[in-house]
Parts: structure tokens; C-alpha cells; sequence
């Protein structure tokens, strides 16, 4: 254990303490010379929705998209370290990047539903993956990841409309039940309100807190209100390195590092 | 920009103005304390009718930093060290105004006092009061300096007020037995002393407050705790 997670105070809530559902050991990403992420060791404890946040740069998005093999698809990026899921290294060659994916689903910054309807959307995880074969299993997972995800109600009557066509925050929604319909272990989400309005943003934010109970959710945000709302425990990064981790109560109101102070109180300079 | 600076200086300037009016006010009421005493002392009725006039201004500036703290709470969203001070304002002003409404009411009494017969207790007052003056002094200048030292060791001398005002209760007690129409000097002179020993406690809450601003925990000791008075009984021979 790094000196650096030493510092946050030890986690009373859950009693015996609950083993890692992800575990990062040493992570280092490179871009080409550059280092963006320096030895980050950080424990994704399950049904818990974990934080990271830092200033631009700081290497948080970079670790969120290590979690799924996201930096496999950039030529210059290469990790170094280990990343575990329940204590299988995720970097293995023998393990399947793609159904590694479909553990750890992924939601981003901008609604990217595919160009299709509300309902394919949805259905089209599952019918890839083969988790599903009849028409009426595909039904089932697509209503029950719609309702889970909350938008089942407002959609039920346009399935087969385009997802393109939905508002932003309803997108995002569609987003979120196509992550959950191949019953994923971990979703990361890539600030998913920054393009949300505040309605549609805290609807979101009720979703997590939901999903939380069978998910596990790692969230890259900018607005540390966000941070401090959804999450049980949060990570500052800083110039590629993890300087922090602890409760989210104990970060927002008594942090241990002056630059985690100093960020979160809006002084970094 | 300093290191400390916010990056959007009006938060600064707002909590600079916070920590300012707390210290004006903290100011009124180390002279409250200081007058209250004076006019049991020199049994002058002008002077405490002054003293009890001051209270209002006191309960104003409550007013005006509880609400200069809810508005930084409201439009600044305050995290971690400013986040602490802001709810330490809060708590900060109502131990001083409590603090000023003792004030006030020993004035009340030394108005009551000036019209009776002199007896020698009331010079324990001064001395407990001189007491409470120096730990209020150092409370609040723990808290516009962030001096967490001076606070920790303001905290301590609570005892020895507390240990004072026992002493005094004893005293007045032998006051009463020894004659009757003492009982009524001596019963205001009690609750004068009280009412100090009181004004200490809320000092001590306020050097618990700078504590918590500044590290972020509780002060870890149990309060200090000398006062025996509530044990004490006397019973006529």
C-alpha cells in the first residue's frame, strides 16, 4: 500500500471489510514519452460508486478508461501495472478485451446512442453477445434495462423510434440501459451530466445512486458537487498522480492533502 | 495570487468580511464583559444601564453574520477548510451572543445591587470576571489568527473559573447564614457569578470551534470540568 492511500481514513461503514471488485496496482499509462498516470494504486470496492476527480489532465479519465481496456484502441498508449476484476488481471492475453467489456460497461460524456430505434439500442448488446436468443428474452432485457434505467415509462409508446430523437437527458438514460443490458458487473461513466441540464442531470444522479445496489460505478467528474452527492468514496488526481482517496465526506470536508484542499476549495493555482 | 488565494476572489473577500464582522462583534463583547463587571464593582447604576442597552447591537451583528453565512453557503457551495469556517461562524456567533446576554444581564443585576448594602463578596467578582475577559480575549484571538496553540491552552483555563466561582458559592453561602439581609445582594452577586461562569463555557465552546476549523476534529479531552458548585450543600448548625 502507497503512502498515498494510508492517508484516507479507514472505511467504518462496511463492517468486514468487502474485498475489491477492481484493484489497481501500480498503474502507469504512457502516451507515446508521456506519462500521464504515475504508479496509482486504487481499490474499486463493490456497490459503491467510487469518484475520481481532479483538474483537467490530471490522469482521471485515463485510469476510468484503463478499467475496460478503453486505451487498447489508442496506438501510442501502452499501462503498465496491474488492473484486476475480482482478482483476474484484466491485461491478461488470454482474457478477451470485448468480454471484458461486456463486465465493465461504460457510459460517456456525450449521448451516443446508435442511429437506431430506442428499442435496438438497447437489444443490441445482448443480441452480439449472445446472451440472449428469442424475441421475447430480448424483450424482457429491453424493458427491464429501460426501467432500471428509468426511462421505460416515458419511451414505452416509441419504442421503435429513433434514440436520436430523444432528449439529452433521455439519451443519456438510453445510454445507461444499453450499458445495463448486458448485465454488466462495473459501469464507468465518463462525466455523464456535463452535457445535461440540471433536471436531467439529477435524474441521473438518482439513477446511480440506484444502480449502486447491484453495480458497481466508477464516475469521472468535474463538478464536485456531483462528487460529493453520488458517491461514497472519491479519488483526486493531480498531475497523473493519485494524491488522495478516502470517504466522500471526509475528502469535502477535512481533506488530508493541501492540494486536495486546495482544489476542492477552488484555490489551485 | 497567493497559494491560498481563491481562484474567484470575491469568495475571498467574502470570507475575509466573515472573519471581520465575527471579530467586531467578538470586539462589543469583550467590552460588555468588561463594563458588566466594572459596574458591580464600582456599584455604578449609569454604567450598567449602558451595558444593558449595548445587548442590542450585539443580537444585530448575529443577524447579519448568520446571514453573510448562509449566503456563502448558498452561492459559494464552501468545501473542506471553508466549509469549516462557515459553520463555525454560525456557532461562533451564538456563543457570543449568549455571551453578551449575560453581559447584559449582570448589568441588569448591578443596577438592583447599587441599591443595597455593599458586601465583600463582590470582589471575587472582579476577579472571576478579569478571568473570563482574559479567556475571551484569547478565544477570539485564537480565531482571527488561527492560532490553534492559544486555543488549546484558553480551552484549559476554563478549570480555573470554574474553580473560582465554587469557591465563591461557598463564600456567599456563609454570607447569607451569617445574616439574613445579606440574602439578597448575595443571591444576585450568585447569579452574577453564574452568569460568568457561563460566559466561560461559552468561551471554551468558541476555543473548541477554532479547533475544528482548523484541524478539521474534535478537540479530543473531555471538557475541563471544575465546577463543584451544584454539590455543594450547607446546612445551618
Amino acid at each position: 500500500m502507497s503512502e498515498k492511500t494510508k492517508m484516507a481514513k479507514p472505511d467504518t461503514s462496511a463492517a468486514p471489510q468487502a474485498t475489491p471488485k477492481m484493484k489497481g496496482d501500480k498503474v502507469k499509462v504512457f502516451y507515446g514519452n508521456k506519462q500521464a498516470l504515475m504508479d496509482v494504486d486504487l481499490d474499486i470496492k463493490p456497490n459503491e460508486v467510487t469518484a475520481l476527480i481532479g483538474p483537467s489532465g490530471c490522469g482521471k479519465s485515463t485510469f476510468l478508461r484503463c478499467l475496460n481496456r478503453m486505451n487498447d484502441v489508442i496506438d501510442i498508449c501502452r499501462v503498465e501495472g496491474k488492473i484486476t476484476l475480482d482478482d483476474e488481471d484484466i491485461y491478461d492475453s488470454s482474457l478477451d478485451p470485448v468480454q471484458l467489456r461486456a463486465r465493465v460497461g461504460m457510459v460517456f460524456q456525450k449521448p451516443n446512442p446508435f442511429p437506431k430505434s430506442i428499442y435496438d439500442n438497447v437489444a443490441y448488446g445482448p443480441r452480439i453477445h449472445g446472451t440472449a436468443q428469442s424475441k421475447a428474452d430480448i424483450d424482457e432485457i429491453v424493458e427491464s434495462s429501460l426501467t432500471k434505467a428509468g426511462l421505460f415509462g416515458e419511451v414505452k409508446d416509441r419504442l421503435l423510434e429513433p434514440g436520436t430523437g430523444l432528449s439529452g437527458g433521455q439519451q443519456q438514460r438510453l445510454c445507461i440501459a444499453r450499458a445495463i443490458a448486458v448485465n454488466p458487473e462495473v459501469i464507468l461513466m465518463d462525466e455523464p451530466c456535463s452535457a445535461l441540464d440540471p433536471i436531467a442531470t439529477a435524474k441521473i444522479e438518482e439513477l446511480i445512486d440506484e444502480l449502486r445496489e447491484n453495480y458497481t460505478i466508477v464516475i469521472v467528474t468535474h463538478s464536485m458537487q456531483q462528487a460529493a452527492r453520488v458517491s461514497q468514496r472519491t479519488a483526486f488526481f493531480h498531475l497523473g498522480e493519485l494524491v488522495e482517496v478516502g470517504d466522500t465526506e471526509q475528502i469535502f470536508t477535512n481533506p488530508s492533502d493541501t492540494r486536495t484542499q486546495g482544489y476542492i476549495t477552488g484555490r489551485f493555482g | 495570487m497567493g497559494a491560498n488565494d481563491h481562484i474567484v476572489s470575491s469568495f475571498d473577500e467574502d470570507l475575509e468580511s466573515l472573519k471581520a464582522k465575527i471579530a467586531q462583534m467578538g470586539g462589543l463583547v469583550e467590552n460588555q464583559c468588561e463594563a458588566a463587571v466594572r459596574a458591580v464593582h464600582r456599584r455604578d447604576k449609569a454604567l450598567a444601564q449602558r451595558v444593558r442597552e449595548a445587548d442590542a447591537p450585539i443580537d444585530a451583528f448575529e443577524t447579519e453574520i448568520e446571514a453573510m453565512s448562509l449566503r456563502l453557503l448558498a452561492l459559494r457551495q464552501p468545501l473542506g477548510g471553508d466549509l469549516r469556517t462557515v459553520v463555525a461562524s454560525l456557532k461562533i456567533v451564538s456563543d457570543l451572543e449568549r455571551i453578551g446576554d449575560y453581559a447584559a444581564n449582570i448589568g441588569k443585576r448591578a443596577i438592583v445591587l447599587s441599591g443595597l448594602p455593599e458586601i465583600p463578596p463582590a470582589n471575587g467578582i472582579v476577579r472571576i470576571g478579569s478571568l473570563v475577559q482574559s479567556l475571551i480575549k484569547d478565544v477570539l484571538d485564537a480565531y482571527t489568527d488561527d492560532n490553534l496553540e492559544l486555543a488549546v491552552a484558553a480551552w484549559h483555563r476554563d478549570e480555573d473559573i470554574d474553580e473560582l466561582y465554587t469557591s465563591l458559592f461557598r463564600e456567599l453561602l456563609t454570607y447569607m447564614m451569617e445574616d439574613p439581609r445579606n440574602i439578597s445582594a448575595s443571591t444576585h452577586l450568585l447569579f452574577i457569578a453564574k452568569n460568568l461562569e457561563r460566559m466561560g463555557d461559552h468561551a471554551t465552546n468558541i476555543a473548541e470551534t477554532v479547533h475544528f476549523q482548523i484541524k478539521g476534529t474534535k478537540m479530543q479531552a473531555d471538557r475541563p470540568k471544575g465546577d463543584d458548585a451544584s454539590y455543594i450543600v450547607s446546612l445551618p448548625e
